[in-house]
């Protein structure tokens, strides 16, 4: 492989970008391809974008040759809203299953590095914390303050994003509640119901850590049901 | 703002062979990169699984559960000698060919090439 290519993959990933390496497993020539953004409809091409929707590696014949794709998509990342208890196993178990995890909360004495350690902690207000880190088709955004002021501006910028998952904590009476005020700020039904509410997998969970399990494994289904879809039938 | 250093800790599923393979280059090493093209059947690592390893045998990530990680490297000295990619096939029916075979009784083909 040359040098530039490879030199190409490390800076776009870091970039965040989506590459798709295509090998050439006849010549062993190597091309870079951004599914994402070429709207190219040769068959390397569309092979290289359902790839990358399904992140799944493979391999598709053209007419120049059997071609493995190689997918590269941005890093997993997990955005929780609120400092609080179910916030440190999540954290954790979510840093274990491969995710970049951002924790935000204005409320200093909650956003601290005890509590935290070694992770990043904004304490911008949400809405403007959930500005900077943009949350794309590999974000998880999940709500957990039960206080409307602090998830609310989060949420409100989260359905606006492509964000595979987006989660609120909170009994089906608060959501319920946050309903009306979403549809006041003029979001449809449909769109509302993207936040999943009350939030995680009904396995009965009680203890933060349980409730940090159900939430993960939700996130989990989410992503994998989203990439199925993808896949060409 | 409240800017903690440091990232979350990765899993070993996210290891990052190619961002290694890259610093190794930097360095000056000789390297090759060993990437799981195909699969059949059972296999412990999905297409896309990356090896790096340098002229001195060090390696990184994984192609298989360990059952053909000595083949794929032996085949990557020659690799980084020679240039010249290779496309290796393991499984159970590829006796012959190869003295290693998979335990899971899956199939998977290895493509093998120097980094320049």
């Amino acid at each position: 492989m040359e040098r530039e290519i490879l030199n190409r993959i490390v800076e776009d990933r870091a970039a965040g970008r989506s590459v798709v390496l295509a090998k050439n497993l006849t010549s062993g020539s190597n091309v870079v391809l951004y599914p994402f953004e070429i709207t190219e409809k040769s068959t390397l091409v569309e092979a290289a974008r359902e790839a990358a929707a399904s992140d799944e590696s493979g391999s598709v014949t053209a007419a120049d040759g059997t071609w493995f794709l190689q997918v590269f998509n941005p890093a997993l990342r997990m955005i929780l809203v609120g400092a609080v208890h179910i916030s440190q196993p999540l954290t954790r178990m979510a840093a274990m299953a491969g995710y970049e995890v951002t924790v935000i909360d204005p409320r200093r004495a909650f956003a601290t590095e005890a509590r935290f350690p070694g992770l990043t902690v904004l304490t911008d207000w949400p809405d403007e914390a959930m500005e900077k880190l943009q949350p794309n088709r590999r974000t998880a955004v999940v709500a957990l303050t039960h206080d409307p002021k602090i998830d609310d501006p989060a949420l409100l910028v989260a359905l606006k994003s492509d964000a595979f998952y987006i989660g609120a904590l909170g009994s089906s009476k608060t959501h319920a509640k946050r309903k009306e005020r979403m549809l006041a700020a003029g979001f449809s039904e449909a769109t509302f119901n993207r936040i999943r509410g009350p939030v995680g997998l009904k396995i009965g969970a009680r203890s933060p850590a349980e409730i940090a399990v159900s939430v993960l494994a939700e996130v989990i289904q989410a992503l994998h049901a989203m990439e199925k879809a993808k896949e060409p039938a | 703002m409240n800017d903690v250093t440091g990232a979350a800790p990765r899993s070993f599923e996210t290891e990052d062979v190619l961002g290694i393979a890259h610093a190794w280059k930097a360095e000056g090493r000789k390297v090759a990169l060993a990437t799981v093209v195909t699969t059949w059947g059972s296999n412990p690592r999905p297409a896309g699984s990356m090896l790096a390893v340098d002229s001195k045998t060090q390696f990184c990530g994984s192609v298989s559960g360990g059952c053909i990680e000595g083949a794929v490297i032996r085949e990557a000295m020659d690799v980084i000698e020679d240039g010249k990619p290779r496309l290796l096939d393991f499984g159970v029916t590829d006796t012959q060919a190869w003295d290693v075979g998979l335990a899971c009784g899956g199939k998977v083909q290895v493509f093998v090439e120097r980094l320049d």
